[in-house]
């Protein structure tokens, strides 16, 4: 070992003879920009590298969980908005699957095509965000400002579709909140046809850029059985090269029916993640293509028709005394699940979302436990950063994909 | 050769000069910005947005006291307390929101069987204060007269679908 410098402890005015550079630590975040949202890592760091990261959570923690046994089937939809709020649909998509099979029913063919649709616009609207606040992360500011153009166009479908532009309160159990409003269809082909412009322009920016590919090519990379026992999913699971994808692996909604690749990478680093989720939104886009082509030949209801579980359409309501019984009993006391434990997992856009769903026969669910992808994520930043610089932190968190709503509940 | 080209490529910053020309060419796009607040973007007729209590064309308030809205608000925003009137109609001594708990899911709409409350298409509802979010009957009455043209021709344009 060769002989370090002597450092005085200047700050503890001496000026004595210790002979080594001892490590320190440091807080990073939870208001730091580039910790997304409010990440604390509590940082032990030799000079510039990072020799421990330790993740502190719980700093947005609303207790979604324990909320939602207090609620309605029907309440707790909200809740689920807000978990991931990049991807809001999705894990709406999660908890209606979840409670549809408890019930033991099946959404109507109409209605799963359009959770198709917006699962995917989510996809990309996640994806956007997620590879352009990378690029910002790692010193690419305009990636952000053309991402944020698209989102602008994608949460203007989002809102016309539901009401909101963000938390959606769309996927119902049993359906959807209410059929697609008249050229919405036609607006979404729209925008489909130029998005692969403005894809071509991100990876114009950044795929080739050297001060990008140094940033991130062969930083936070592990291997495919590391990332299997680090429980990681979605992008961060493929970029190692592990094909796993729930919509290929346990259809839901019919995905079956459509033709996509799962992108998948080779070295596990933040660059291949990067690539990945830029593949994906062009495979989100070829299923949204389809599932356009798919909605026009699938007319009819988006709700099951059945009154004890999704309420009554509100022209029938005003006219039936039956169906104002029903509407009052569903916006009241709401529908009584029967007993019985389910998980559901979709394919978010960030990984594995599950919803674990304990019912006790009531109207309430008894338990519900969430599984984040992005907490599977965050406890592997200790592995990730380890011996990385600083800045490569940053790069990590950013490829990770972490969003603390749905870490934090 | 290939290599050649590579290191050719790289020595003339090819795929930088590439990148900083697309971003020059979007200074002569159409600019995606607008001029908030004098122009605003488009709303659909679903938005939900301020909430409002409305009253029927003879001037008589919708709302019945049934305390539907009260019983599905996840966010417990709503209080409601009611009483017959001196004509014998069941109606509201107070109807209070509190914008500050409310999350604007839309089901206090969805349950009202007589479209009394609703969330109309105002966003610009910010206050200095906590307390002017505290809304009473009166101020959603009076959000309900100034909003009702809009409120009505947007439920009239999403009819077909609720």
């Amino acid at each position: 070992m060769t002989e370090l410098k002597k450092i005085p402890n200047i700050h503890a005015g001496d000026d004595s003879t210790d002979p080594t550079i001892k490590t320190y630590s440091m807080n990073f975040g939870p208001q730091h920009p580039a910790a997304h949202g409010v990440l604390r890592l509590v940082l032990e760091l030799d000079g510039e590298i990072v020799e421990r990261a330790d993740p502190h959570i719980g700093l947005l923690h609303r207790g979604t969980e324990k909320l939602i046994e207090y609620k309605t089937y029907m309440q707790a939809v909200p809740y689920f908005d807000r978990l991931d709020y990049v991807s809001p649909m999705c894990q709406e998509h999660a908890f209606a699957l979840a409670v549809e099979e408890l019930l033991g029913i099946k959404s109507p063919p109409r209605a799963q095509v359009i959770r198709v649709l917006f699962s995917e616009i989510t996809r990309v609207l996640n994806h956007l965000l997620n590879v352009t606040a990378f690029a910002l992360d790692v010193g690419a500011i305009t990636p952000l400002l053309w991402g944020f153009e698209q989102r602008e166009i994608l949460m203007g479908f989002y809102e016309r579709v539901s009401g909101a532009r963000l938390h959606a309160n769309y996927f119902r159990p049993g359906g959807v909140a209410a059929d697609l409003p008249h050229g919405l269809a036609e607006d979404i082909a729209e925008w489909s046809k130029n998005f692969p412009k403005l894809i071509d322009d991100l990876e114009g920016l950044l795929t080739e850029n050297r001060i990008f590919k140094q940033r991130t090519v062969g930083i936070g990379a592990f291997n495919a059985a590391e990332a299997e026992a680090w429980g990681f999913t979605g992008p961060v699971l493929r970029s190692a090269g592990v094909a796993w994808d729930l919509r290929k692996a346990q259809p839901y909604d019919g995905y079956e029916n459509y033709q996509f690749d799962i992108p998948v990478g080779q070295h596990g680093d933040c660059y291949d993640r990067y690539l990945i989720r830029v593949a994906e939104m062009r495979q989100s886009k070829a299923i949204i293509d389809q599932a356009l082509v798919r909605l026009a030949a699938t007319p009819g209801e988006v709700r099951i028709s059945d009154r004890k579980i999704t309420p009554p359409a509100r022209n029938e309501m005003k006219l039936s005394m039956e169906a104002l019984i029903h509407h009052f009993k569903l916006y009241t006391e709401g529908y009584h699940v029967p007993a019985g434990e389910i998980y559901r997992a979709v394919e978010a856009p960030k990984g594995e979302f599950g919803v674990y769903l304990i019912s006790d026969g009531s109207n309430r669910p008894y338990r519900c436990k969430i599984r984040a992808p992005g907490f599977a994520f965050l406890q592997a930043t200790e592995f990730l950063a380890k011996g990385h610089m600083l800045a490569d932190l940053v790069a990590i968190i950013g490829s990770l994909d972490i969003v603390f709503g749905e870490i934090d509940r | 050769m290939s290599n050649f080209v590579a290191s050719a490529k790289s020595l003339l910053l090819v795929e930088l000069l590439r990148g900083m020309g697309l971003s020059f060419s979007y200074m002569f796009r159409r600019k995606a910005t607008i001029n908030y607040p004098y122009e605003k973007g488009a709303l659909s007729p679903r938005f939900r947005g301020e909430h409002a209590l409305r009253r029927y064309a003879n001037g008589e308030e919708r709302c019945i006291a049934c305390k539907l809205c009260e019983a599905v608000c996840p966010a417990l925003a709503i209080t409601i307390e009611a009483e017959p009137r001196d004509d014998g109609s069941r109606r509201t001594t107070r109807y209070d929101i509190d914008m500050t708990k409310c999350i604007y899911c839309g089901l206090c709409q969805e349950a009202c069987p007589v479209d009394a409350i609703v969330e109309g298409p105002n966003y610009e509802f910010a206050t200095f204060t906590r307390e002017e979010l505290f809304y009473n009957k009166e101020r959603l009455l009076a959000n309900g007269d100034r909003w009702e043209s809009a409120i009505a021709a947007n439920l009239q344009k999403d009819a077909a679908y609720r």
